[in-house]
């Protein structure tokens, strides 16, 4: 048995859980609130990952060259803020119209959605691969570990860790997460004592976005390249992760992503990586016949 | 009676015409040139037509070869098969001595046949098919293209001799390009027994992080990668590489080997190989010749034509080396005349492939692609 080997997977798959659960975190989210399963976060990804391709172009164009984090956090706040609109607007338009037809009319127009965003940024940008900057800078602390877990992944986990712990926060002790639990509940009765059910929706829509923007950052500066089609794959990965853990959980998003990406990590490196998507996806089946309801998920009974 | 006396005339002027059939043949050199002329393959063989008049215009303008014109013989399969066993059979039946064709590989292999049975050489400017020339089925069959898995042995053959890499990873994004190259890669180095491949694998195209198969790299200790595929695997690849400090020499296909790769890649794409075609117009014949085209045709020349100038220009340097048109003879001279060509000097090894022709090893140096020496 080959223990550094073995290590080294483990660091590998519990990053790359890291990167899926940081995309699966939002889906889950609006899920949770909605029960809507928004195909196009993966698109809100690309679209915050784009924007801030555009960002620190224009930063280094007008000469503005600190390498430090400054240019990150700058990216990504413009990011957030044009991922929110995106997110916000997308509500609007495409679920807001549908929110009392049947269940699988909004859920085609979120598929809709993303082709109609996906095609979009390839029109008004490029299909071809772009060159995305590293903009996690490499911290000499990580340098005796970077074997295992690089700067940036490190930056991944912390940012994941803490996002989960904010929306858990957020959803169990605010004002606004207890508005979001009662519309989750009944949107009837939440109307009733006084809950604005429309903003609340659509505060959990730019919380989605927010969050999808900011893996978005991150996750293109780790590849170092960017194009229209990447929100595909990421939202596939994240749908996977959030219904492995129990869609709608905010700890079973992370959870369902380490799984995965350990899985995936553990049977590419001792078998083929070949088969890796057969391994994440083989894993899904078997959980969902064991646990229907996901790792963490409560079995709701339906109302009949 | 009147009947026979007719009947013994008729033959009598067949056996005259067929006495006189080859003593005709004997004045001229008849070169046939064949592949797709109508149809809509047809710009892939009508540069092949263009370049074999041009030659043959010359070389009759100086006189001929030893001292017979050379007579162009057109023939157009539409790169159908069924059609290049016919424009085969009216070639040989009309005393061909030797034919610059067929354009693709499958009206070419079809052809073949019909002209090993009558003993006439074949050189095609395109077939790239393999095992026209390496299944050794068809020794009448000469090519001034490389075959398809020549690069990939190219890169093998890099690996083992140049690099001296001892423990090869093969991978590959799952494609037919890139598996492709990849088969062919890990076939030519398990054969040449110099490297063992520690690790041949299919990896996700598209996916976010390659980890794992990096970890394994590093883990089997390779000492030199062959990746076959397109640049934004290649550059994910090298870049996940880099972060974890892994230094493996990286050998890519001409999929990578472009500016696509060079952007994405940046800083990573530094030291990486590249097979790639070889550069052809820095021949001096090569220039001349475009040149000329350019002036008489008022475009510039098309897909094979480099290509089918050579095979020509090789096939009427064989007649005269051989001194006739006699089928050994003019094998024994394709394989030992060097001749300057459209694409460099060439002569034809055993299986038939021009020596000298095909695929380089590119380097990125300083964010260019330069040629390995």
């Amino acid at each position: 048995m080959d223990f550094e080997y073995l290590f080294e997977l483990l660091c590998g798959g519990v990053v790359k859980g890291s990167i899926y659960a940081l995309i699966a975190l939002g889906y889950t989210m609006v899920y949770g609130i909605i029960q809507l399963i928004n195909f196009a976060h993966g698109e809100i990804y690309m679209v915050g990952a784009f924007v801030a391709l555009i960002i620190t172009g224009i930063l280094t164009l007008s000469g503005y060259s600190d390498s430090g984090l400054s240019v990150l956090v700058l990216a990504a706040v413009i990011a957030v803020i044009y991922a929110a609109a995106y997110g916000y607007t997308l509500e609007k338009i495409a679920y807001r119209p549908l929110r009392n037809a049947p269940r699988l009319s909004p859920l085609i127009s979120a598929i809709g959605a993303s082709i109609f965003l996906m095609n979009y940024v390839q029109l008004v940008q490029t299909p071809d691969f772009l060159p995305f900057p590293e903009l996690v800078p490499e911290f000499e602390f990580m340098e005796p570990v970077s074997r295992f877990v690089s700067s940036v992944d490190m930056v991944i986990l912390v940012v994941t860790a803490l996002t989960m712990v904010a929306l858990t926060v957020l959803i169990k002790y605010t004002k606004i997460g207890k508005a979001m639990r009662a519309t989750q509940q009944d949107m009837v009765m939440a109307r009733l004592v006084g809950i604005n059910v429309d903003r609340v929706i659509s505060a959990t829509f730019i919380i989605g976005s927010v969050l999808a923007a900011i893996a978005g950052v991150l996750i293109a500066s780790r590849t170092g390249q960017i194009n229209s089609a990447i929100g595909f794959m990421a939202g596939i990965k994240a749908f996977t992760a959030a219904v492995l853990g129990g869609i709608g959980n905010i700890p079973g998003a992370v959870l369902g992503a380490m799984v995965l990406g350990i899985a995936e990590t553990f049977g590419a490196g001792y078998i083929s990586s070949a088969y890796e998507d057969v391994f994440a996806f083989g894993l899904l089946v078997l959980i969902l016949i064991l646990r229907p309801a996901g790792l963490l998920g409560k079995a709701v009974k339906q109302k009949v | 009676m009147q009947k026979t006396t007719l009947g013994h005339l008729v033959a009598a002027a067949l056996v005259a015409t067929l006495i006189s059939a080859p003593a005709l043949a004997a004045d001229t050199i008849k070169l046939g040139v064949a592949g797709p002329h109508t149809g809509d393959l047809a710009p892939y063989g009508l540069p092949s037509k263009d370049a074999a008049e041009m030659v043959v215009a010359e070389i009759n303008a100086k006189g001929g070869i030893n001292g017979k014109k050379v007579e162009l013989m057109v023939g157009d399969d539409q790169c159908k098969p069924e059609l290049a066993t016919n424009v085969a059979t009216k070639l040989v039946s009309e005393g061909v001595n030797i034919v610059i064709g067929h354009v693709c590989s499958g009206a070419t292999k079809a052809a073949l046949g019909i002209y090993k049975g009558a003993k006439i050489i074949a050189i095609s400017p395109s077939a790239t098919n393999p095992p026209l020339t390496k299944g050794g089925e068809y020794p009448n069959f000469y090519r001034t293209i490389a075959p398809d898995d020549d690069q990939a042995m190219l890169a093998a053959a890099f690996a083992t001799d140049k690099l001296n890499a001892k423990k090869v990873a093969v991978l590959h994004d799952k494609g037919d390009y890139g598996k492709g190259f990849a088969d062919f890669a890990k076939e030519a180095i398990e054969k040449g027994g110099k490297a063992k491949v520690v690790m041949y694998e299919g990896i996700q195209p598209g996916a976010m992080d390659y980890s794992a198969v990096i970890q394994k790299l590093n883990k089997e200790k390779a000492d030199v990668l062959v990746f076959g595929g397109y640049h934004p695997e290649a550059s994910k690849l090298l870049s996940q590489m880099n972060k974890k400090k892994i230094k493996v020499a990286f050998i890519g296909p001409d999929g990578i080997k472009g500016d696509g790769f060079l952007k994405i890649a940046g800083k990573d794409a530094e030291g990486v190989y590249a097979t790639g075609p070889m550069d052809v117009s820095k021949y001096p014949l090569n220039g001349k010749v475009r040149e000329a085209y350019k002036a008489k045709y008022g475009k510039e020349p098309g897909t094979f034509f480099d290509q089918a100038y050579a095979a020509t220009v090789a096939a009427l340097n064989a007649v005269k080396v051989a001194g006739g048109t006699d089928y050994d003879a003019l094998g024994k001279a394709l394989k030992s005349s060097e001749v300057e060509t459209t694409v460099g000097k060439i002569k034809f090894n055993a299986k038939g492939d021009a020596e000298g022709v095909g695929f380089a090893v590119y380097q990125v140096k300083n964010g260019a692609f330069a040629e390995v020496k």
